[in-house]
């Protein structure tokens, strides 16, 4: 495996940590703390036990026949979706706090835009006993009613934050805010792989359990890598996870598909892998979208999860180096991605993974009968009022 | 030694403290930010030009919304080096810019520091340049002449403030809270022990801000540190038409004691 990110949390050009001073010590805490973490077999041995007994991996390698039949394509899905609280949020949330526990942190905050990363972190801290508080832009509180609901049900305390665009790359905003404030007492679980170093390593570690299951399923089923590894991209967290643990083999294809909006000429889109330039938000040196004067752009994407202006720095190294191919699609082939699972597997999948399904039709073109694994990140029934009233216009 | 550094210098024989006053540059529009300067130039000893980000993350809501008021208005740095040049023309005080990152390293790095020495920008602060990041800049400013200005935070270790203090060539900027930018009635009861050992560390000049906003803390504060950085207090003076220059008033004639 490479060893990447590099001392200073660099992915090539891209990483670092750019953050005001009084989160340096926490920073460095946390490195600290993870490295022990890493190789404590205690540590791995308590995390593995929650993510069998308690997330319910390893998540299935489920062979889409229908859809493959349908597509021309052998289609397999690796099925987050079926994880507790319904994403791969809890494989990085559920790590994450067993580390805020060795840091003795007693409060746990958090961003969410979709609401997954949020109810996988308010659950943790139920779990586990921590005091939670999780920021949420109140547009998407508007549009994730219920997973505000969950969050509430598990005893979080969710702030709406009203600045900007009030989504996602707000309440991560103001989450920095409330750790620079409290950063004695409270760990800041990030949810996806973007912030300052360590937080996309740490959060592409844990994630990088999906890839490597599927790794070991793939082989057992078509004795063979695929071809391609297909997954959606916000900030990035579900992608990293499958494909960082096949990095080293060339053959296998990455995908990353962005929430491509109304268009990508229209303004509204979050694809800042294809639209976006080098920049510094949150913590990190990435690719983000932005004006000619550096202030950050205004997203716009159906599914809250990927309606974020950034994307981890690895995913920047990947795109720089051409590991990785980044495409978009629209909301519109979302929502047919939407559909075409739910109508040919029986599946109904979150409005970000849509993105990655919707490709499929595309991928089908140039990539006949090939092996390819889609992460199918997080279940639907949290977009079904979004879905409804796009289906109703 | 930078003209920032020889001011200070001066008002420390001087037994005086610096009062520094941050601005967003363009709140409410450039013209008042340049009339404002003219009229409280004569009771500070530094002014700090902000520049104005969408996401300000060291930033309270005060300093949050005169960024974005001033965004509306689309002002960029290029508008704030025209400021800078404007002012100029009158007045001697020197001036800092104070801006994230992401704006700074859009314009350029390198056309930053030359368009910033010419039109007369005595020092740089910003906020989220970790220690770490920091190399490439501080030569950028060692060749120009214009001060680097670090910050150093209560949760900043020893061996890592004194680091950073050796860093600077302007003033270190101590934060006096652990939280984001705002007017505060009470000030870390940390703030006094943290200054007193960072002042046997460390000959260079501590200028307190972040949370400052009125005279008790300067009378409370003055024996302890070189000088004071006022802004949240300013922003909502203007935001509530109140008068800037009264205020200014008051404080510089408290670090005169």
């Amino acid at each position: 495996m490479i060893m990447l990110p590099d001392k200073n949390g660099y992915f090539g050009q891209f990483g670092g940590r750019f953050v005001p001073e009084t989160l340096m010590s926490a920073i460095f805490e946390l490195e600290d703390f993870y490295k022990k973490a890493k190789i404590d077999k205690s540590f791995k041995k308590e995390l593995n036990y929650y993510l069998k007994n308690y997330a319910g991996r390893p998540t299935p390698l489920y062979f889409a026949e229908r859809l493959s039949k349908k597509l021309g394509l052998k289609v397999y899905l690796k099925r987050e979706d079926l994880c507790h609280t319904g994403s791969h949020k809890i494989n990085n949330a559920l790590g994450q706090a067993l580390l805020a526990k060795r840091i003795g942190k007693n409060r746990i905050i958090a961003e969410t835009g979709a609401g997954q990363h949020g109810v996988a972190t308010a659950t943790v801290c139920a779990l586990f006993g921590i005091k939670c508080v999780v920021y949420m832009g109140s547009e998407d509180i508007k549009r994730q009613a219920l997973n505000v609901f969950r969050m509430k049900m598990l005893g979080a305390e969710v702030v709406p934050v009203n600045s900007g665009s009030k989504t996602l790359k707000d309440a991560i905003n103001e989450a920095l805010r409330d750790w620079v404030t409290n950063i004695k007492t409270t760990h800041y679980i990030i949810g996806s792989c973007v912030g300052p170093h360590p937080y996309p390593m740490i959060v592409r570690d844990f994630q990088s359990v999906i890839g490597k299951e599927a790794k070991r399923q793939i082989l057992e089923v078509e004795k063979h890598l695929p071809d391609y590894l297909l997954a959606c991209v916000g900030g990035g967290s579900n992608s990293i996870g499958l494909f960082y643990p096949f990095y080293k083999h060339k053959s296998v294809k990455f995908i990353g598909v962005e929430a491509g909006g109304l268009g990508l000429f229209s303004g509204k889109h979050s694809a800042s892998l294809e639209r976006g330039k080098t920049g510094i938000l949150h913590g990190t040196k990435s690719i983000i979208l932005q004006n000619k004067d550096g202030q950050i752009s205004q997203t716009h994407s159906i599914s809250a999860g990927l309606d974020y202006p950034g994307v981890g720095p690895e995913h920047s190294f990947y795109k720089q180096t051409g590991r990785a191919e980044y495409v978009s699609v629209t909301d519109n082939e979302a929502l047919n991605g939407f559909k075409l699972l739910s109508e040919t597997e029986g599946i109904i999948p979150a409005l970000e993974s849509s993105h990655a399904i919707a490709y499929l039709p595309r991928l089908s073109k140039k990539a006949k009968n090939k092996v390819v694994i889609v992460c199918l990140s997080g279940r639907g029934d949290k977009d079904l009022d979004i879905v409804f009233s796009n289906m109703h216009k | 030694m930078t003209r920032i550094e020889n001011l200070l210098k001066k008002l420390k024989k001087q037994n005086k403290k610096a009062l520094s006053i941050f601005l967003t540059a363009g709140y409410p529009n450039i013209k008042t930010t340049e009339k404002l300067i003219g009229r409280i130039e004569k009771y500070v000893d530094l002014i700090e030009l902000g520049v104005p980000f969408s996401d300000p993350i060291a930033d309270g809501p005060t300093i949050q919304y005169s960024s974005q008021e001033a965004l509306k208005k689309n002002i960029n740095i290029s508008n704030i080096f025209s400021i800078v040049k404007n002012i100029r023309k009158t007045t001697k005080v020197p001036i800092v810019i104070m801006g994230y990152l992401n704006p700074i390293y859009n314009f350029g790095l390198k056309k930053f520091f030359s368009e910033a020495k010419k039109t007369g920008v005595d020092g740089i602060i910003i906020p989220d340049l970790s220690y770490e990041e920091s190399r490439q800049i501080r030569d950028l400013s060692k060749i120009s002449k214009i001060a680097y200005i670090p910050l150093v935070a209560l949760t900043t270790g020893k061996e890592r403030a004194i680091r950073i203090a050796k860093s600077s060539t302007g003033f270190v900027y101590v934060t006096a809270v652990t939280g984001v930018t705002g007017a505060r009635n009470k000030i870390s009861g940390e703030l006094i022990p943290f200054l007193k050992k960072l002042r046997t560390k460390t000959t260079k000049s501590l200028l307190v801000g972040f949370g400052i906003s009125n005279s008790g803390h300067i009378e409370n504060l003055r024996k302890y540190c070189d000088g004071f950085i006022v802004g949240s207090a300013i922003i909502d003076l203007i935001r509530r038409k109140k008068s800037v220059e009264k205020f200014v008033k008051r404080l510089s004639f408290n670090t005169e004691k």
